[in-house]
C-alpha cells in the first residue's frame, strides 16, 4: 500500500515535473528573427578588450579545425545548424560580425555564454577545446546568404 | 479519398514522429561532456531543452546488517540556460529483506550571474518526500550514520520525512581542472526538527585537454577523472563532526559519442560512522533537443 502510494505521488510529480518543462520552453525564443540575432551579435560588443586581444594558442596547429569541426558538431550544430548558418534558436555564425569578430572575442562569447538568451556557458569544455572551436569558425568564413547582415 | 472523411489522426502521427526523433537523436552524432561526480555539484547546468535520463546504482556493506543495494532515476531537464530542474525517484533492494520504492525528489538548480567569475555560485533547492527506508546516500548531512540503514525495510518503510535542502554550489575551472564545494543545510518540515549541515566537494580534470581530431570512443578527452569527498556536519542543536559519517572515493566518467556517459566511483567510509565500501556507478544519457519535440507534439511552436 505505502509503494502504490509513493508510486501515486511520484506520478504526480512526474506530471508537474513534465508541465514544468513544456511550460519552460515555451519561454524559449520562440522563432528566428533578425531582431533576436542582432540581440545576440551585440554580446559581441561586450567582450572586454584584454578578452579580445588574446591570441588562439592553436592557430598554427594544423589538427585545430578538424578538431574543433568535431566538437562544433557535438556541442553547438544543434542549435547553430550543421554548417553554422544558423537554426530555430540561434543565429548563424557565418555573419561578417562573427567572422570579423577577434579570435580572443569569439573566445570570450563561448567561455560566457548568452545565459539570459538561452546560450549555455561552454567553460565546462577545456580552454584548448574552445580555442579548437574558435579556429573552426574562423575557417569558415562569411556565408553569401549572410554577407549582407552585420 | 477525401482526408475531410477521415478522423484526425494528427495526434498519433505526431506521437510516432516523437518515438522517430527520439531514436534519431540517440543516435546523433553529439556526446555530452559529464561531470564524473556523482554527490558534489559543479556550476554547469543542463543545456537548454535538453533532457537527461540518468539511472544510478550504490551497493554498500552493511555493519550489523544486511548489505543493499540502492539505485535511482534522475530526470534532468534544461529549462533555460539559467535554470535546471530535475526529478528523483529512489528506491532499494536489501539483501535477506525486501525491494521498496522509497520516495522522490523534485531538484532545481539556479545560475545567478550571467558571466563565468573567479567562483561561479549556483543555488540549489530541493524538496524531498522519501521514507526512512531511503538508502541511496546522494548526499550525507548531520547526524546520518551507518546504523541508520539497520531497520528492517516493513519498518523503517512506515516512516516519511518531507526535506528542503539547499545547497551553494561553488565552483571554478582552472587549467583544465574543476574544483567544485557545495555546502549543505537541510531542513525536516516537521518544526520540531533542527536544521542539519553537511558538505560535499570534489576536484577533476578530462585526461587529456586538446581534443583529437577524429571521432573515437576511447580517446583521452572522453574521460575525466577525479575524486569527491562528502559528509555531514551535525546540526543546530549539535553542531560538529561527532557522530558524524565522511566518504571519500576516486571518481571517473567516460563521455561516450552518442550523448552517453558511464560514471564509477568505489566509495570508501572515513570513520567508524560511515558505511566500509560503496559502489557507485551511473549511466545516463541526453536527448538534446528533448523540449522542442515535446514542444512540437503538444502543437507548440518549435
Amino acid at each position: 500500500m505505502t509503494t502504490l502510494h509513493g508510486l501515486g505521488i511520484s506520478s504526480i510529480a512526474l506530471m508537474i515535473f513534465a508541465a514544468t518543462l513544456t511550460r519552460a520552453q515555451e519561454n524559449l525564443p520562440a522563432q528566428p528573427t533578425k531582431e533576436r540575432d542582432l540581440e545576440y551579435y551585440a554580446e559581441l560588443a561586450k567582450a572586454p578588450e584584454k578578452a579580445r586581444a588574446l591570441k588562439n594558442p592553436l592557430e598554427s596547429d594544423p589538427d585545430a579545425v578538424a578538431a574543433g569541426r568535431k566538437l562544433f558538431e557535438g556541442h553547438c550544430a544543434e542549435c547553430h545548424g550543421n554548417t553554422a548558418e544558423g537554426g530555430k534558436n540561434a543565429p548563424s555564425l557565418r555573419v561578417p560580425a562573427v567572422q570579423e569578430a577577434t579570435p580572443g572575442t569569439l573566445f570570450w562569447v563561448l567561455t560566457n555564454g548568452v545565459v539570459r538568451r538561452g546560450m549555455p556557458v561552454w567553460s565546462k569544455l577545456p580552454e584548448p577545446q574552445r580555442w579548437q572551436i574558435v579556429s573552426y569558425l574562423k575557417s569558415l568564413g562569411p556565408s553569401q546568404t549572410n554577407s549582407s547582415e552585420k | 479519398m477525401h482526408s475531410s472523411s477521415l478522423p484526425d489522426r494528427r495526434p498519433p502521427a505526431r506521437l510516432i514522429n516523437f518515438i522517430l526523433l527520439s531514436l534519431l537523436f540517440s543516435a546523433a552524432a553529439a556526446w555530452a561532456q559529464e561531470s564524473p561526480y556523482i554527490v558534489t555539484y559543479d556550476h554547469y547546468l543542463e543545456e537548454p531543452g535538453s533532457l537527461e535520463v540518468e539511472y544510478y546504482s550504490n551497493f554498500a556493506t552493511q555493519r550489523g546488517g544486511n548489505d543493499f543495494h540502492s539505485y535511482w532515476l534522475e530526470l534532468e531537464y534544461g529549462a533555460t540556460a539559467w535554470w535546471t530542474t530535475e526529478l528523483y525517484l529512489d528506491a532499494q533492494t536489501t539483501f535477506g529483506d525486501s525491494t521498496v520504492f522509497t520516495g522522490f525528489r523534485w531538484e532545481n538548480r539556479i545560475r545567478p550571474l550571467k558571466h563565468e567569475h573567479f567562483i561561479n555560485p549556483v543555488l540549489y533547492i530541493e524538496y524531498e518526500h522519501i521514507s526512512d527506508a531511503d538508502k541511496i546516500i546522494k548526499e550525507v548531512e548531520g547526524h546520518d550514520v551507518e546504523s541508520d540503514n539497520l531497520d528492517p525495510n516493513a519498518i523503517a518503510r512506515q516512516e516519511h520525512k518531507h526535506e528542503l535542502e539547499f545547497k551553494l554550489i561553488l565552483s571554478r575551472n582552472v587549467k583544465g581542472w574543476n574544483f567544485a564545494v557545495n555546502p549543505i543545510v537541510v531542513k525536516n518540515l516537521l518544526p520540531s526538527e533542527p536544521w542539519e549541515f553537511g558538505y560535499a566537494m570534489g576536484a577533476s580534470r578530462p585526461l587529456a585537454l586538446k581534443a583529437s581530431s577524429h571521432a573515437c570512443s576511447f580517446c583521452r578527452e572522453n574521460f575525466v577523472a577525479g575524486v569527491e569527498m562528502y559528509g555531514g556536519l551535525g546540526d543546530t542543536v549539535s553542531p560538529g563532526l561527532h557522530e558524524t559519517s565522511h566518504y571519500v572515493a576516486p571518481v571517473v566518467a567516460w563521455n561516450l559519442p552518442s550523448n552517453w556517459t558511464l560514471r564509477l566511483l568505489p566509495t570508501f567510509g572515513l570513520n567508524d560512522n560511515s558505511h566500509r565500501f560503496m559502489l557507485r556507478w551511473g549511466v545516463s544519457h541526453e536527448f538534446s533537443g528533448f523540449g522542442q519535440m515535446v514542444s512540437r507534439v503538444f502543437g507548440g511552436h518549435e
